[in-house]
């Protein structure tokens, strides 16, 4: 019988009508090759359905890509959502084109890091790895 | 969450515990005995349904469908989906919500992905556990979807009261292959993407393969009192041939263990024996086609299993499996760890790899030392 | 491997291995008259025309859309102000999935992508003081294509420029959508109808349209190397001549309308030999295969964009230099018409001062740099015939493997494009990671001490309240039971086969919204959902 452990688990989520998802594939597979277990919900996602996906799948970390501009209305409404819930201790962070001057508003919010444009993938599982808040 | 307050919101019917207490379960944490101990007497109420079948036979698309139909039958329904666990990373990415999209938006709905971690035969360690935990958290139906990456999984037939197996038209000889593995298993078989071209062929070599490998009368559900058209055409064979189950009378000592199981599950031609036949069921899980039909068929199944007695007897099954289970991983651990904690074993290893001694003389050695409470 | 070289491999952006040096020998069998023949004639290896940019230059075209009507009406005068020859324009999301401002779904996206189109009346503003008989537009929207176009001519009614005289494009092409853009809604087949309705439609009233922009673009920004974008933008191509054939049209009455966009990306001799196999190809096709007499059904349009995933956020200004070379490559390889990315696109939407200096490098380029002066001036290079030849020989090879599962909607369902594609994205991404393609200012001479302190351009947090205003001041005034009536007759026409353009016709003039007219498709359709793979 294999030994049971502790995976990390992750959910790569895109929102709202932003349908650029080469970024949220390649960050998916990054982190399944550095060995977390990603759930993958696609395109097209509302707060709703990715803060219910959160939950049931209890995840330690939640990475929402954003190249559409709509970040800034859509991922505090996703914290939020979580917040009603009493989820408090997944780490979200949040990529891809997100102007300089938008990412204060997102830290505020509860985005723990926000990856811009080229980013290197390493940093992103390092930082991961060290700030999941979860034993 | 504290083990106390997990429990107590879990008996509350708060989702966020159940998911909370399926990671401790996957993860084998301390707390996994406790949490089990805690629901299982809840346990044995849902009709736990296995989804199998080769890569690209539309098992997720299915669940969904299937899933939608046991909501509008007023059942509350959770889904477990497998994924395999990549084997040079560990990792793995899991995305069967996608295509769950439809039935993930209703709150009767409680969807989980798993990784297999690199468990073989379809499901993960921990499924059987997460099923449980499911079943204690009031679920009518789980529907457990399987890696179906062609590998036996015959595990799932073990986990389920209800097995259906999912294949498409224009297998082919792909069908051959894999009979051995997945058409025994099965208690009720979906030919889905019935549109495309083959269907009907697909659905025949099943229905002659059921009829070829059938404990029961050939083409014949008992329990359904359901003819197949074709009944008569494989009966001389059935009854000739070396499946003759009929002229043995009961269960030939030669035959699998996935036979003997579909003999005991599916019962066989003795007289007086009501038995099932797997219907075959085309379906369009795109569109929502031959859905209803395939329910119909896993209710029917179920309502077979209770009035025969199998469901009682399952239960019987299934804890005499768990305890064999705990009881030799348990009894290992505790003579193997007592062993090395006294030196016995490394000095008993060298001696058989010296051939000073024999493998049982060790083993009945420290079993005896070593094998009390 | 040589020593005295700098490394064993070497490779582009799309992973092609090339040699030191190319000889003779790599062209073997090469013949003038077959592979190249002159500028202007069959298989246009060359180019269509016979003088090219020496009767008139490319189309300089800049995609441009954001906020309200109102302001991309300012961007787009400014812009022919700037000597720009052509309009662009760039819709927002909510508009290209076919939602009004004020649904749910769009809240956050209006007006952030591109210009917010609800009714007929942004129409009216967008185009306000354009006359339509002057300028040659191209609007990059799918699904909802047919409805923009008829806004289009319904604003051209209104300016009484006859709609043989309008002239302009509409990306309308649903395949690559579903491989690698996603702004899909239908599913496959009523979203091939409607296309073929557009394309039918169109050649008997407004004949100067191109129905279609068969799009390699989106493919390629989705991680696809060279000869997939070429290979499965072609195939895409194949499926639209059969589509229309097989709805009982004569291929040369549409395809002379058709039309192809493709990315420029880094690798420059690649660049300029996919848009040399691309025309071969296309003239080979649609000859040998389809039968289609007239030349101009044999030939490849397209119009090339620069390409927007080779952008850096660090060093933005790096970014002038590389679409330069890029846009370079676009005219080598002959393109009919151009749009050049801003510097600052990696980071948000582009300011004006960044698309001017954009549309200057296509105006350098054409006045200074003497490129336009020559027809394919590298024809007959070893290198790049031999490249020609090998993005050619890969991809019907592509073909076969496409038609082996069984044409283009097939493989689309067994993902096999999107599969390829989503490979090729990860693999460059771990060449980047790992030094083997070294991007400057990245992963190469990157300064780890800069600050951004490029000058972005600003939304105005109030477009969406204004926009929404607007829309529902638009469903308040009109008449409704016209609105009401013309959507009915839509939704009867769209349960039979007629041609659903003049149904659409009489819902925007009777100021029925996108949304409301998707939404009569959404409900009698439904909506389309993928597998996704990764």
């Amino acid at each position: 019988m294999q030994k049971l452990e502790r995976k990390m688990r992750v959910l790569v989520a895109k929102l709202g009508l932003d349908a650029h998802d080469r970024g949220a594939k390649v960050v998916a597979r990054a982190y399944r090759d550095a060995g977390f277990e990603v759930i993958y919900t696609g395109i097209y996602q509302r707060p709703e359905q990715v803060a219910e996906a959160v939950i049931q799948e209890d995840v330690d970390v939640v990475a929402i890509s954003s190249l559409a501009g709509a970040h800034l209305t859509l991922i505090p409404q996703l914290i939020g959502l979580l917040a009603d819930q009493g989820v408090d201790d997944v780490l979200v962070l949040a990529g891809g084109v997100i102007p300089e001057d938008d990412v204060a508003a997102l830290r505020a919010a509860g985005v723990a890091e926000v990856f811009g444009p080229g980013s290197d993938l390493d940093e992103i599982i390092r930082f991961t790895t060290e700030h999941v808040q979860r034993a | 969450m504290e083990l106390t307050t997990l429990i107590e919101r879990f008996l509350q019917g708060d989702r966020r515990a159940l998911a909370r207490a399926i990671t401790w379960v996957e993860n084998g944490a301390d707390e996994a005995a406790a949490l089990i101990r805690a629901t299982y007497p809840l346990t044995g109420r849902a009709h736990v349904i296995g989804i199998t079948g080769p890569p690209g036979a539309g098992k997720s698309t299915l669940v969904d469908r299937l899933a939608g139909r046991y909501r509008q039958m007023g059942q509350s329904v959770a889904i477990v989906a497998v994924d395999p666990t990549s084997p040079f990373s560990g990792g793995a990415i899991l995305g069967d919500r996608i295509r769950m999209q439809r039935t993930l938006a209703d709150p009767g709905v409680f969807m989980r992905s798993l990784a297999s971690r690199g468990h073989l035969g379809g499901i993960s360690i921990a499924t059987g556990d997460v099923v449980g935990l499911m079943d204690a958290f009031g679920f009518d139906v789980i529907i457990v979807e399987t890696v179906g990456a062609g590998q036996s999984e015959v595990e799932i037939m073990e986990l389920a009261h209800t097995t259906c197996v999912v294949l498409i038209p224009g297998m082919g000889d792909d069908i051959q292959a894999i009979k051995a593995g997945i058409l025994e298993i099965g208690d009720v078989f979906a030919v889905n993407k019935a549109d495309r071209d083959g269907a009907d062929r697909t659905v025949m070599e099943i229905e002659s393969m059921l009829d070829l490998g059938h404990m029961g009368e050939a083409g014949v559900n008992r329990w359904t009192g359901e003819v197949k058209a074709n009944a008569g055409a494989y009966d001389r064979l059935d009854r000739t041939g070396h499946h003759g189950a009929a002229e043995v009378g009961g269960t030939p000592s030669y035959m699998t263990a996935a036979a003997r199981h579909s003999a005991d599950r599916h019962g066989t031609a003795n007289p007086g024996d009501v038995s099932w036949r797997p219907p075959v069921v085309r379906t369009i899980a795109k569109d929502d086609q031959g859905t209803e039909d395939l329910v119909n068929r896993m209710v029917e199944h179920l309502a077979f299993l209770k009035e025969t007695g199998r469901w009682e007897h399952l239960k019987l099954s299934d804890a005499a499996a768990k305890l064999r289970e705990l009881i030799s991983t348990r009894a290992a651990r505790t003579v193997l760890g007592r062993a090395a904690g006294a030196g016995d074993l490394e000095r008993l290893t060298r001696a058989v790899a010296e051939r000073t001694t024999d493998p049982y003389t060790a083993a009945d050695e420290l079993l005896t030392r070593y094998l009390t409470l | 491997m040589p020593n005295d070289e700098r490394k064993a491999r070497f490779a582009g952006v799309s992973d092609r291995e090339v040699r030191r040096i190319y000889r003779p020998e790599d062209i073997q069998g090469f013949s003038y008259d077959r592979d190249l023949g002159e500028p202007g004639e069959y298989p246009y290896t060359r180019g269509v025309q016979k003088t090219m940019y020496r009767g008139k230059f490319w189309t300089m075209r800049q995609f441009a859309g954001f906020g309200t009507a109102e302001q991309t009406n300012q961007r787009f005068k400014y812009l022919l102000a700037q000597g720009q020859t052509g309009l662009s324009t760039a819709f927002d999301m909510p508009t290209l999935l076919g939602y009004d401002s004020d649904h749910p779904y769009a809240n956050g996206e209006v007006g952030k992508l591109g210009v917010a189109i609800d009714s007929l009346k942004d129409f009216e503003i967008l185009f306000d003081g354009i006359p339509l008989d002057q300028v040659s537009t191209s609007m990059t929207i799918n699904p909802p294509a047919a409805i923009a176009l008829a806004m289009y001519l319904a604003v051209a009614e209104q300016q009484g420029v006859a709609w043989d005289k309008v002239a302009g494009t509409i990306q309308n092409d649903i395949l690559k959508d579903y491989i690698a853009q996603k702004t899909y809604i239908y599913p496959p087949t009523p979203s091939l109808r409607v296309i073929t309705d557009v394309m039918a439609f169109t050649a008997s009233h407004v004949p100067k349209w191109n129905t279609i922009s068969i799009s390699g673009y989106h493919i390629r920004e989705a991680g696809a190397t060279a000869v997939q974008e070429l290979a499965f933008t072609l195939a895409d191509g194949m499926q639209y001549v059969e589509a229309a054939v097989a709805a009982g049209m004569d291929v040369d009455e549409f395809a002379p309308r058709l039309s192809f966009f493709f990315d420029v990306h880094n690798d420059f001799f690649e660049e300029i030999a996919k848009f040399r196999a691309a025309r071969r190809i296309w003239a080979k096709l649609m000859r040998e295969k389809y039968g289609a007499k007239n030349p101009r059904s044999w030939m490849l349009r397209t119009h090339a964009q620069t390409a927007g995933v080779s952008l850096t956020a660090q060093q933005p200004k790096n970014n002038i230099v590389r679409t330069t070379l890029q846009a370079l490559a676009a005219v080598l390889g002959g393109t009919q018409s151009l749009h050049t990315n801003s510097f600052d696109e990696a980071l948000a939407l582009p300011t004006e001062d960044a698309v001017t200096v954009a549309l200057r490098t296509q105006q350098i380029i054409a006045e200074e740099s003497g490129a336009a002066s020559v027809v394919d001036p590298l024809a007959g290079s070893y290198y790049v015939e031999h490249l020609t030849n090998k993005l050619e020989e890969e991809t019907f090879a592509y073909f076969d493997r496409i038609a082996a599962q069984g044409g283009v909607v097939k493989a689309i369902e067994k993902n096999f494009f999107q599969q390829e594609i989503a490979d090729s994205a990860y693999r460059f991404q771990k060449r980047m990671m790992n030094g083997d393609y070294r991007v400057v200012g990245v992963n190469a001479y990157a300064d780890p001490n800069e600050k951004l302190d490029t000058r972005l351009l600003k939304l105005d947090p109030e477009v969406q309240r204004r926009q929404i205003e607007r829309t529902r001041q638009v469903r308040a005034t009109r008449d409704a039971k016209r609105a009401a009536d013309a959507l009915f007759e839509l939704r009867r026409a769209s349960g039979t086969s007629e041609n659903l353009m003049p149904y659409i016709l009489d819902c925007v003039r009777a100021y029925c919204t996108e949304g409301e007219i998707s939404g009569v498709w959404r409900e009698l359709w439904g909506e389309y959902r993928e597998e996704s793979v990764y």
